[in-house]
């Protein structure tokens, strides 16, 4: 599905990402765990065209996708689901829904709305709600039920936990499952890595701007050294 | 008094909602790219001038109603225009992004002088007579005296406003630019063109501005280059007056714009006993500009424009 190989990038002169190597397959979970300011961010950035490249290759179902903008990788099925929600405050939530839609990729807003609000029971209930007014909670369901708008077929979710109580987090978790096991491929950032990596099947560390451990969720989940470093035990 | 109110109260709007419709590209121009378009007087000036054109061609073919020679004229012209915003954003702006926000400033400044010139050589600097759409007739409302022109200009500015409110509001091109002017960053993960969104909103807004333009021209019975620069300068005022980068916001200012201008003109004399006269009308528009920039320089319904946004954009 996506393939990433020696990924070289960064700021203007400021260089953030030193070789990253990662691999999604079709219809797993990744997840991307690491310390802060180590390049998770910026890795999704620069696979979605708003970081600056400096090497590398990217490669989404078989096709090269570095160098193309944003909007066109989102097109192609792999939309990103930013750190901090982005949610456009101005817009209601069902206008949110509609400024995600994507046109032409098989599905129709409603039907996709349908999906979005069935997952989401709060969204349908506050759609016409300035987004700015709903909770934090509430702006990351939108921001996720958004990026389903573009149907996705890789989804790419920047901390979705960061700042939610603990009871929202593990509704959104369930949701990550859910959108799994409907067939979307993800890959999960997250500092909360013992959670994402309970869902996932496959982890990648990233220490500074290098991926310094990878293996399947479990062998890393039970890897002593990081559980010392990451998961706090 | 009260026919005399009534009067200065029909010029207001009609005034205000050409204030309004130019005030609508400045601010949905800044809206989407932080951009003070000073060029867009010049899109209200083309617009009578182009359609004077359109029409005395179609006129001189004949074949049709002379209504309908107006009417297309009159839709060619927001066409025509529209088309020129969007090259003129194509090629004189858009190359200047990376360069941070003053260039394309710069650049909007020098299209101004381009197409101001470019009328004056080809047509000549001396104000034309402009062909009347409508016969000016006079009508008796209440005892104040309205005309025909000043109700249809009225008439017509609502009927664009209300078509790109529920254009903005109720379409997925519509939540394009609001999704745009909010975030580049943002729009472009959501899959949405950005740059296209960006040309959209220089067709509308040089069309709407041209739109105005007919209509000041045919209040007036003339046209002449210059006659972007004042009026946009105001326009530019009305737009900061109801907050830069909001839609309704533009045609409130543009509205109180009118009102205040008039109203001042029409009542400032009386209260100073003769010693203040009508020349001081282009005071009120700056005066204005001048107070809400001091005391609330968001504007009516503007919002704090975030950096955050501004920084998104460049390096988008």
């Amino acid at each position: 599905m996506l393939k990433v190989a020696g990924l070289k990038a960064g700021y203007g002169r400021t260089q953030v990402l030193f070789g990253i190597d990662l691999e999604v397959r079709a219809g797993e979970i990744v997840t991307i765990i690491g310390a802060n300011g180590a390049g998770k961010t910026s890795t999704l950035r620069s696979i979605s065209g708003l970081t600056q490249i400096y090497s590398g290759e990217i490669e989404f179902k078989g096709r090269p996708i570095k160098g193309l903008p944003p909007e066109e990788i989102t097109r192609l099925g792999l939309a990103h689901c930013p750190e901090g929600r982005q949610i456009l405050q101005r817009l209601t939530v069902e206008e949110n829904l509609l400024a995600g839609y994507i046109p032409g990729r098989g599905r129709s807003f409603d039907e996709i709305r349908t999906q979005v609000y069935d997952m989401f029971p709060i969204l349908k209930e506050r759609r016409n709600s300035l987004a700015s007014r709903m909770s934090g909670g509430q702006q990351q369901m939108l921001a996720i039920g958004r990026s389903l708008m573009a149907t996705p077929e890789l989804l790419m979710l920047d901390e979705p936990s960061l700042g939610l109580a603990p009871k929202i987090i593990n509704q959104i978790f369930e949701i990550i499952i859910t959108l799994s096991k409907s067939g979307i491929s993800l890959i999960v950032v997250e500092q909360n890595a013992a959670v994402a990596l309970e869902i996932a099947d496959y982890a990648y560390v990233i220490d500074a701007g290098r991926c310094s451990v990878e293996g399947g969720a479990n062998n890393v989940l039970n890897d002593p050294d990081l559980k010392a470093a990451y998961l706090g035990a | 008094m009260f026919d005399y109110f009534l009067q200065q109260l029909i010029f207001a709007l009609a005034i205000g909602a050409i204030y309004g419709l130019i005030a609508l590209g400045y601010t949905m121009v800044y809206g989407v790219m932080r951009l003070i378009n000073f060029a867009h007087g010049e899109f209200f000036m083309l617009g009578p001038y182009i359609y004077t054109f359109l029409f005395s061609g179609l006129l001189g073919l004949g074949g049709l109603a002379p209504v309908l020679d107006s009417a297309i004229a009159i839709v060619a012209s927001f066409v025509i225009v529209g088309l020129l915003g969007v090259a003129i954003e194509r090629f004189a702006y858009r190359p200047l992004r990376a360069y941070g926000r003053l260039a394309p400033m710069l650049s909007a400044l020098g299209m101004s002088i381009v197409l101001q010139s470019a009328v004056r050589v080809t047509v000549g600097p001396q104000p034309v007579h402009f062909p009347a759409i409508v016969e000016s007739t006079p009508i008796d409302a209440l005892g104040g005296m309205v005309t025909t022109v000043q109700l249809g200009i009225l008439a017509a500015a609502v009927l664009l406003m209300v078509g790109l409110a529920l254009f903005v509001n109720g379409t997925r091109l519509g939540i394009w630019i609001r999704a745009a002017s909010e975030s580049w960053t943002t729009s472009s993960l959501l899959g949405i063109r950005v740059n296209r969104a960006v040309s959209l909103v220089f067709f509308i807004g040089p069309g709407l501005g041209a739109m105005a333009g007919i209509m000041y021209a045919s209040y007036y019975g003339i046209m002449q280059p210059t006659m972007g620069s004042v009026i946009g300068l105001k326009a530019f005022t009305a737009a900061i007056l109801g907050g830069i980068g909001s839609i309704p916001g533009a045609m409130l200012g543009g509205f109180l714009l009118g009102a205040i201008e008039v109203f001042g003109t029409a009542f400032l004399p009386i209260l100073s006993f003769g010693y203040i006269g009508t020349e001081y009308r282009d005071v009120f528009a700056f005066a204005v500009l001048i107070l809400v920039l001091l005391f609330k320089p968001a504007g009516l319904l503007g919002e704090t424009v975030s950096e955050e946004t501004t920084v998104a954009k460049k390096d988008y």
